[in-house]
């Protein structure tokens, strides 16, 4: 089936084979990192809103943790990754809407800010009412923080990224509800009371469909641009990947009745979702450091 | 998506680069350079003009890096690169000789301070700006070093420098500019392949360049960079090159990214929905562990 996929080694022409972009700054493990612990802290924000208003309070608690864990790990790898990480404030001094990264630093901003608010009230039990407003609106920054990394990554001339547009914010969100899920597994596999975490378990199971789903429609992208996700670097990260994110889902299957099984499904989500990120990065750097990517997706036909 | 939206601020044609930024109507006209690289003689006094205009670090000569690309050691644009010189070696058959020779090309690569340039478009600080030349400049003093313009631009020129975290390229001299001088590679170029000027007469030089070359027999001298209808709304540095783009290093038909921005946002949008809709179904199962 890949075989018409494939870059046609065709008359191409180069200039010593050297590359016509320059290759992405942007490392390891810094970006795949951020992209986990955003999406994480995304979706984990909407889960503990949910899960107050549905009475699960230990999900609710686990959640509102991990949410501000999330924002705040996120951002420290974010900041690790600039090349002047003292100047980070310097992504507020203007509000732009054509940088996804001015638009994403905002919502950053204003989600980090809500998800400490909401699990400060949780632990400390002092202005409830006004944590679970900072809850509910980190409800709404929770989705576009997950999904708007993947425009960040779109909206570059790095063929593999710009050429996904459409898949990449899915197997973000994809991969958010799978990453809270796994929180939620998580916890549940060491926590007394385990009721609460049944919504989580059923989180676990969209995400690491809809994560496989944007994963696959990653890799048979039509043109040259979904070659770098099926081969090298980034192709095997994605093929594990999805074996670690299918495992992990059916894992999560016998969390009901095990707490081991809920642990290990945790892992194999986790290690999915850090794998899909890593993938991205990689299949990007590829397609910006061979010159066919770009020659190939400028001539089409 | 391919046409559409003309005119706008995030593609096609746009008349009035600065006006666009924002600047009073008094600003100067917009000016860019016209790298004519039939006549470019390889001697890089570009570059070192460059380079001594700029102050550019040279990091890379403690250990001296020969690359095996005939007579260029500076490999490509980069963050202490603002001009490199291409040398390209073909073998054509010539009348002459046995029958078979080499033709020697050589071009001289820079900015091309895009009318939509996607570097600026997607800087989060502010530290990219379009100045009243119509130029665009980085800002050293906003720069954090994000890297986000370096995979966004369409032609691998911007370049965040190791050691000093912040992202750097050509200027078209804007101090000099300031100062009414031109810019040091054009000063420098012994054969004009450098010309600078106000952008409308470049085109119109190069037009008739063109023509000239075309008329003695070079068919295969073409423009690059000129057209405000391409993906780029057209270049504020051009050329005029004898081959394809890509056998120069040039992307053959480069888009800012920031043409499909809008597109982008709806998909996005779209899968916050996913996302939304899934806590939601995930929350309203009855089923509580027991």
């Amino acid at each position: 089936m890949t075989e018409q996929l494939q870059v046609p080694p065709a008359d191409f022409q180069s200039y010593y084979g050297r590359p016509i972009l320059k290759v992405s700054r942007w490392k390891e493990p810094h970006l795949p990192a951020y992209l986990f612990l955003g999406e994480l802290s995304g979706a984990l924000a909407m889960v503990g809103a949910a899960a107050e208003a549905t009475g699960r309070p230990a999900l609710a608690r686990t959640a509102r943790l991990g949410a501000a864990a999330g924002a705040f790990g996120g951002g420290a790898f974010l900041t690790a990754e600039l090349g002047r990480p003292e100047r980070f404030l310097n992504m507020l001094r203007v509000a732009k809407p054509t940088s996804p990264m001015s638009m994403g630093s905002w919502i950053l901003a204003a989600h980090s800010g809500l998800v400490s608010a909401a699990a400060a009230s949780e632990v400390t039990g002092r202005l409830g009412r006004l944590g679970s407003l900072a809850g509910a609106g980190s409800a709404v920054t929770g989705p576009l923080l997950a999904a708007y990394p993947g425009v960040l990554l779109a909206n570059t001339a790095v063929p593999a990224w710009h050429e996904a547009y459409r898949q990449l914010p899915l197997l973000f969100t994809g991969g958010a509800m799978t990453a809270a899920g796994a929180a939620g597994l998580a916890a549940s596999a060491v926590s007394r009371d385990r009721s609460d975490f049944a919504a989580a378990y059923r989180l676990a199971l969209i995400g690491a469909a809809v994560e496989s789903l944007a994963g696959y429609g990653l890799e048979t992208m039509p043109g040259p641009s979904g070659e770098p996700y099926r081969t090298g670097p980034g192709g095997a990260m994605l093929t594990a990947a999805r074996y670690l994110t299918l495992g992990g889902g059916v894992a999560s299957l016998a969390a009901r009745r095990s707490r081991t099984a809920a642990a290990v499904s945790a892992a194999l989500l986790t290690g999915g979702g850090l794998c899909a990120k890593f993938a991205v990065l990689r299949a990007g750097k590829a397609s910006a450091a061979d010159p066919k990517y770009v020659v190939a997706s400028q001539r089409p036909g | 998506m391919t046409t559409g939206t003309s005119g706008n601020s995030l593609y096609g044609p746009l008349a009035d680069v600065s006006g666009d930024a924002g600047y009073a109507d008094s600003h100067p006209a917009r000016v860019g350079f016209f790298t004519d690289t039939s006549v470019c003689i390889g001697c890089k006094a570009c570059e070192v003009a460059c380079k001594e205009w700029n102050g550019l670090p040279d990091p890379d000569f403690d250990v001296l890096e020969l690359t095996g690309m005939s007579y260029d050691n500076t490999g490509a644009l980069g963050s202490n690169s603002w001009r490199h010189v291409a040398f390209i070696e073909q073998d054509v058959i010539s009348e002459i000789a046995d029958g078979s020779a080499t033709r020697w090309l050589m071009a001289s690569d820079v900015c091309k301070h895009c009318t939509h340039a996607a570097c600026l478009d997607v800087c989060p600080t502010g530290a990219l700006v379009r100045t009243e030349f119509g130029t665009v400049i980085v800002q050293p003093d906003v720069c954090n070093g994000c890297a986000y313009c370096v995979s966004a631009c369409p032609f691998g020129v911007i370049d965040r420098r190791e050691g000093d975290g912040r992202a750097w390229k050509c200027t078209m001299c804007y101090d000099r500019l300031r100062g009414g001088l031109e810019p040091a590679c054009a000063k420098a170029c012994p054969t004009d392949s450098i010309q600078f000027g106000p952008l409308s007469e470049l085109r119109e030089i190069a037009q008739a360049r063109l023509a000239d070359l075309h008329a003695a027999g070079h068919t295969e001298a073409r423009l690059y960079g000129d057209d405000a209808g391409d993906g780029i709304g057209g270049a504020g540095a051009f050329f005029l090159l004898l081959d394809e783009p890509e056998v120069y290093g040039l992307p053959p038909d480069p888009v800012v990214t920031t043409r499909d921005l809008p597109s982008m946002w709806r998909w996005a949008g779209a899968a916050a929905a996913v996302l939304a809709a899934g806590v939601a179904v995930a929350f309203s199962g009855r089923g509580r562990l027991g």
